[in-house]
């Protein structure tokens, strides 16, 4: 069992002066798993991602990423945030390129996954397009294939698809998974959405009120594709939605 | 083609422009609202720009040789601020104790105007070109640290913080995010030094010149000549417009992201 567990959360416990944020998370994430992480608005679900990737310290407990405490500088982290995040002044490519430069990757690698993402993506045809010059979708694809490009140890995504419409969310949703399953990274999706979270996840944390703990954990295993129509999918669904019920 | 027929209208609506000013200059003078003693006519100052182009009389240098010193001496003052100016600003922007430890001096120096600098400098340097160059540099300097401080300040925290995950340290971040992310305000900043320079360089001329267009200006104010003032107001006007232009294009070639929008 020891082996195959990538990311530790010890009694993680963050404090802003006197408010309690995040009080005593615990959870296991195993390698190669997708772990969607749900919970009602102003949870803190985002400080709780923040935290994961180190942007700000805990107040106590722990992260350990294969047993060590982790570090964006050591570990091979990833965020794909809410916001779109491509630089603008970097093409397709070059934005696909930079983490894995950033971490000093051999040329040869980058030059294989950069390709392997572009494909992945079809995006050949814009690979020396600048960010704007594409739709807002199209930016945030470049932002997920930049994060994927890295094989990261662990990728944290925040909310990426908050601000797409539905037709869309389930074309990504789609790609994300054939993502992940050609670069088997352990990935972490927070999202408000319930049916995106059942659709996407291996397992599934319901995060409380604030302050926020892990309030329960469901594990989520339909076959792929999965079809949101299907009873046990809707089962599931309404399972998590009464968990997590904050109205 | 749309487009192509709006660029066609915006040309003739610039000409038109230009067109309308020259004429109500002109008609202004020949209907005798402005003396001609005050003022020339724009035939007048074509004719003594092509004149000057040969005659040295009765300002001691031909216009090619009057522009020469101007430009030089700008173009010295100009490049002196970029150079120091912007790597300054940017650091500014991004390292805490480079800000606290400039800052304040910055904050002096900011609001005296450059040609309160003139009597120290003419002390300090004489009165040739080093001392010229460095009032222009004044002038210069001060929109170029601005504007890459301020560049650099204005980076969206969240591609810092898609860095900072990458692991980046604090020099990468600076020199892969900060930077390319504060060239549109260096350029602006470029183009407010290009314009407070040229401003500058008629004072800086006052100081015993004996060329430069500032000291045409002069000679022409002296010698009662409105058509030599006006052809030396010109050539600076021009020759700004040139290099404003010029930076435009070296902007887009620096920043292709931009040029494409």
């Amino acid at each position: 069992m020891g082996s195959d567990i990538k990311v530790q959360v010890k009694n993680l416990t963050k404090k802003f002066g006197d408010l309690l944020v995040l009080d005593n998370a615990s959870f296991d994430i195993k390698k190669g798993e997708f772990l969607c992480i749900v919970g009602p608005t102003g949870c803190g679900k985002t400080t709780f991602l923040n935290l994961l990737v180190k942007l700000i310290e805990p107040t106590e407990g722990q992260i350990l990423i294969d047993g060590e405490p982790a570090d964006p500088k050591k570990h091979n982290l990833s965020f794909v945030f809410q916001e779109p995040s491509a630089f603008p002044w970097l093409t397709v490519e070059q934005n696909i390129r930079y983490g894995l430069e950033t971490k000093k990757v051999a040329e040869g690698i980058i030059k294989e996954r950069t390709d392997q993402i572009i494909g992945l993506l079809g995006l050949e045809k814009f690979r020396k397009s600048y960010p704007h010059q594409l739709s807002a979708s199209t930016e945030q694809r470049i932002v997920i294939g930049r994060s994927f490009a890295m094989h990261p140890d662990l990728l944290l995504m925040d909310e990426p698809y908050g601000q797409m419409d539905i037709k869309l969310r389930y074309y990504l949703e789609d790609e994300v998974i054939k993502l992940w399953k050609a670069t088997g990274s352990t990935v972490i999706f927070i999202t408000h959405n319930i049916e995106e979270a059942v659709y996407l996840a291996e397992r599934c944390l319901v995060l409380s009120q604030k302050p926020t703990t892990v309030k329960s954990e469901v594990v989520i295993d339909l076959e792929r594709p999965r079809n949101i129509a299907d009873p046990r999918f809707i089962d599931i669904r309404q399972k998590v939605t009464d968990m997590i019920k904050w109205w | 083609m749309q487009t192509r027929k709006y660029d066609i209208t915006n040309i003739i609506l610039s000409v038109c422009g230009l067109a309308t000013f020259f004429l109500i200059w002109h008609l202004s003078i020949s209907l005798g609202l402005i003396s001609e003693r005050t003022m020339a006519k724009p035939g007048e100052v074509v004719s003594t720009f092509i004149a000057k182009l040969s005659e040295v009389q009765p300002d001691g240098d031909t216009i090619q040789n009057h522009f020469l010193t101007s430009f030089q001496l700008s173009l010295y003052g100009f490049i002196a601020a970029i150079v120091i100016g912007t790597p300054l600003g940017l650091l500014m922007g991004w390292y805490k104790a480079i800000e606290y430890f400039a800052n304040p001096i910055f904050e002096i120096v900011r609001p005296i105007p450059p040609i309160a600098w003139i009597p120290i400098i003419i002390l300090l340097l004489g009165i040739g070109m080093p001392a010229k160059a460095f009032i222009i540099f004044v002038s210069a300097f001060v929109p170029c640290v601005i504007n890459s401080y301020v560049g650099v300040k204005l980076t969206n925290p969240v591609l810092i913080n898609v860095a900072k995950t990458f692991g980046a340290s604090n020099w990468h971040i600076f020199k892969t995010i900060c930077i390319p992310s504060a060239i549109p305000m260096v350029f602006a900043g470029f183009r407010i030094s290009l314009g407070a320079a040229w401003s500058t360089l008629v004072a800086a001329e006052l100081l015993a010149s004996t060329s430069g267009l500032g000291y045409m200006i002069q000679m022409g104010r002296t010698l009662i000549r409105p058509d030599i003032i006006i052809v030396g107001m010109l050539t600076i006007g021009f020759t700004g417009a040139l290099m404003a232009f010029v930076l435009n294009r070296f902007e887009s070639k620096i920043a292709p992201w931009r040029a494409k929008k």
